[in-house]
């Protein structure tokens, strides 16, 4: 074994009998996102490197310190790409915490999330074991699909040592089009397309106006472009680049981000301040100081669930950065805490505060 | 043959029965031999066992009455769907009740604007595509089984189908699950939003067998209907360049609709009994599907047709229409009832291995094909790397199944040995359950349980399956003669 992965075993005992907690970070890139930090930090990020890469398999194994940008030139180079493009919110972000934290980018509502690429993942579970769960290959319904189960789990279940990656080719072609519109035309505009086989990789709405980025073959991206007219957007890389990694202006400033999951017909949320919609509809971002409980319970009523995205830690301990489950989900989830960190090791309360 | 639960209950059947009577009207409590006997199986007839009772509730709170009952009284419970399954996933257990989803089979709703589907467990698979026919949109995952397997089965499963390099398999397309735990707590796994708060259970659900809770809806996602797609067929001279085609077609940078192969033996099987024009002298044939837009299709198949040409093919057909195309997959879906008809009995396999090993694991199959004296026709998911090599045997002829049944371990193992795993889409079932062990630690396995309790801390639901009990695994461990240590195998597994 790895003389790393036997230190982080040793900490992991350690951590346990001393009735501690430890805090998973690689590069810290989304210590943001979750309730408020606690533990002494277990840093992954010399655990770092690709351990094989086969372009034809189109899968890559990867160690959980490897920075994300690192992969995402490795892949480039051979045309292939991590099609969920999740957001780095920083250039030391590694691809442990990518699966940890579970966020997918714009083209998410077109290509699934990083729950869908997740193929394998060896960890260390809360007694110190390394297990391995899934594997290499796309098609695997060996056991439960712990890897998967990983990804968005924000630490809570094992500290994840290496993964193995679903990734795809570059699409071919892409072009962006942009549409003057309000936000009911551009909800009901898309999920209109959404029903029809067009090659619609990502979008963006905000501020009066439709941004959606088509990627595919050539033939598909210039008969999609006839069909749909709006305005072309050239070099839109870095509007795609701005939604993704919210350097874009609508995510500026110090008012609460709130991310908003419902289902892409939901009608407009109609909340005091900005907001900023992607995936189709699916996913709506919105600035302010909201009602907590009002906002969370019309996610609900539409299909979804609302996120304390970015804020303070007082108004996090306050709501909780995450929508509370129902009484037997919340069973269910402490109960897999304690199958996995029965002596409560990992990321204690990063999820919910009570485990 | 016989299929011995290890993990077994002490039940008191008056007990239960009264309890259930209380629940459920008399035609949907199943008692008397003759009525349970249709239960004994499913779509792995090899094996076989006789349930307690049968209940066949029609509404949730039946469901919910039936798992209360057995949970206080620590009966086993076995969901059942259309049981075409294929690794024995809800065979009965002799202690247990078998809990038929059957008439649960209303589609609630289809709705075209978010392109979703809301159906009950017992609806079909290729039902679902009918209903959303009218709206230009389709259920994408299409197991060979699809007319009769039922939405339940597909997610207990996590079924695949031919299509699912491009589309995904159910997990992909699944948006929420409502169901029943163990103890009878309504749960929703999931949500029509695209992700869900907490801890993806969702994962855990699709692919978990039937043991972690009883699945009342699914809500489905619905795709765009390609407005074209063209199949183009490849024939070789060697199955060896045949496998090689397929990795060339992915390092082009093609993700194709479908990517299939047969060899010699399964295309001898299915042309007397299909006609689907295949080449009768080619060792393998491709069927390499591309959909779109028609420019795009256009644009695609002269990109796999260089590729396919490059990598040695002696002939291309290309579909020149819809009907082509569907006489060509025929072909292919029906490989399975054509081989049965040229066999009394076959054994279905479904590892995956990484693509570049088809040639190897390739020949491993001839050989052993030789070792075993026992025919096998061979049908893959190319694109995917899962394999269906079709074991042949006839039952009557002493030891002809224990022959089969070892074959199948040597092919399965060998699968975990190149990289892989040894069940792509069929699941474990009772089928390969001692085989979990060839595939996962000890502390893997003992993981996987704890996973179970946290749903299930009695282990009622569907007992005995899927993961082996950690006594069948060290009983593996030491009969399998040159067993497989996991910790020794050389790719990195995971």
């Amino acid at each position: 074994m790895d003389a790393m992965l036997k230190e982080w075993i040793g900490r992991v005992h350690d951590a346990a009998e001393a009735g501690k907690s430890l805090r998973i970070r690689g590069g810290g890139s989304k210590d943001f996102y979750g309730q408020a930090l606690r533990g002494d930090v277990l840093d992954t990020s010399a655990y770092r490197g690709i351990v094989t890469y086969e372009p034809t398999e189109l899968v890559v194994v990867v160690r959980a310190g490897t920075p994300l940008a690192e992969l995402e030139a490795e892949l480039f180079k051979k045309g292939q790409c991590l099609p969920f493009e999740p957001p780095h919110y920083g250039p030391q972000a590694t691809v442990g915490g990518m699966v940890a934290a579970g966020l997918s980018g714009p083209r998410r509502a077109a290509v699934g999330a990083v729950r869908d690429y997740v193929l394998g993942v060896k960890m260390i579970d809360g007694k110190g074991e390394l297990l391995s769960f899934g594997g290499q290959v796309m098609k695997n319904v060996a056991g439960y699909d712990v890897p998967r189960l990983m990804a968005g789990s924000l630490g809570t279940l094992g500290l994840i040592a290496e993964v193995a990656l679903k990734v795809l080719p570059l699409p071919v072609a892409g072009m962006t089009l942009r549409f003057a519109m309000g936000e009911t035309e551009a909800l009901e505009k898309l999920n209109a397309w959404g029903g029809k086989p067009l090659p619609i990789a990502a979008s963006a709405w905000h501020d009066g106006a439709l941004t959606i980025r088509l990627a595919g073959a050539v033939a598909a991206v210039r008969s999609a472009r006839q069909s749909l007219g709006g305005e072309e957007v050239g070099d839109a890389g870095a509007f795609w680049q701005s939604v993704r990694e919210q350097s874009h202006d609508f995510f500026s400033g110090q008012d609460p981000l709130w991310r908003v999951s419902v289902a892409s017909v939901t009608p407009p949320l109609c909340q005091p301040g900005a907001t900023l919609i992607e995936w189709g509809g699916a996913l709506r971002w919105l600035r302010g100081d909201l009602d907590a409980p009002l906002l969370r319970a019309l996610a609900s009523s539409a299909g979804g669930h609302a996120t304390l995205y970015r804020a303070n830690d007082a108004l996090k301990t306050a709501v909780g950065t995450f929508q509370p489950l129902s009484a037997p989900l919340h069973m269910i989830h402490r109960n897999l805490k304690q199958a996995f960190d029965p002596n409560g090791v990992f990321n204690v309360g990063r999820m919910y505060p009570d485990f | 043959m016989a299929f011995v639960n290890d993990v077994r209950f002490t039940v008191d059947k008056r007990a239960i029965l009264a309890r259930l009577k209380k629940v459920l009207p008399p035609h949907l409590l199943l008692v008397e031999e003759e009525e349970l006997r249709p239960y004994e199986c499913d779509g792995l007839t090899a094996y076989r066992a006789m349930p307690l009772l049968v209940v066949l509730p029609e509404t949730e709170a039946q469901v919910e009455a039936i798992l209360r009952a057995c949970f206080e009284l620590k009966v086993p419970v076995v969901p059942r769907g259309a049981a075409t399954g294929l690794s024995g996933g809800c065979m009965p257990h002799e202690d247990g009740v078998v809990l038929s989803l059957a008439k649960f089979k209303r589609i609630l709703k289809v709705d075209p604007v978010s392109r979703t589907a809301v159906v009950q467990p017992g609806v079909r698979n290729l039902a679902v595509s009918e209903a959303a026919a009218p709206h230009d949109l389709y259920y994408a995952p299409d197991p060979s089984s699809q007319i009769a397997c039922t939405i339940g089965g597909n997610v207990a499963e996590n079924s695949g189908g031919v299509h699912c390099l491009k589309y995904g398999l159910t997990v992909h397309n699944v948006l929420k699950v409502r169901g029943f735990t163990i103890e009878g707590e309504a749960v929703e796994f999931g949500a029509e939003a695209l992700d869900a708060a907490g801890l993806d259970l969702l994962a855990l659900i699709n692919g978990s067998e039937g043991l972690l809770a009883v699945i009342t809806e699914v809500t489905v996602k619905l795709t765009p209907k390609p407005e074209l797609a063209q199949v183009v067929l490849a024939y070789f001279d060697d199955v060896k360049k045949a496998g090689d085609a397929v990795a060339s077609v992915i390092a082009a940078g093609i993700i194709p609709g479908g990517l299939e192969m047969m060899d010699k033996k399964a295309t001898h099987a299915v042309e007397p009994y299909v006609k689907a024009g295949y080449d009768m002298d080619a060792e393998a044939v491709l069927l390499c599907e591309s959909d779109g837009t028609p420019a795009e299709v256009a644009e695609e198949i002269e990109r796999m047709k260089a590729v396919l040409e490059k990598s040695g093919a002696t002939s291309l057909v290309v579909s020149q229409n819809e009907a082509d195309r569907l006489r060509f997959w025929a072909g292919r879906k029906a490989a399975f009832p054509a081989v049965g008809r040229i066999t009394p009995d076959y054994l279905c396999m479904d590892g995956t291995i990484p693509r570049k090993r088809l040639a190897e694991m390739l020949e491993a199959i001839a050989d052993l094909s030789v070792k075993y004296g026992l025919r096998c026709a061979n049908v893959f998911h190319a694109g995917d790397g899962n394999l269906h090599p079709l074991i042949m045997y006839d039952a009557n002829q002493p030891g002809e199944l224990e022959r089969a049944t070892g074959f199948g371990s040597e092919i399965l193992e060998l699968s975990v040995k190149l990289g892989g795993t040894i069940t792509g889409e069929h699941g474990v079932g009772v089928e390969k359950v001692e085989l979990m062990a060839a595939q996962f630690t000890p502390a893997e396995i003992s993981a996987f349980h704890r996973l179970k309790a946290a749903f299930d801390a009695r282990g009622l639901l569907n007992p005995g399956k899927g993961i082996p009990t950690l006594a069948r695994c060290r009983e593996y461990t030491q009969t399998r003669a040159g067993g497989i240590n996991p910790a020794a195998v050389s790719p990195p597994r995971f």
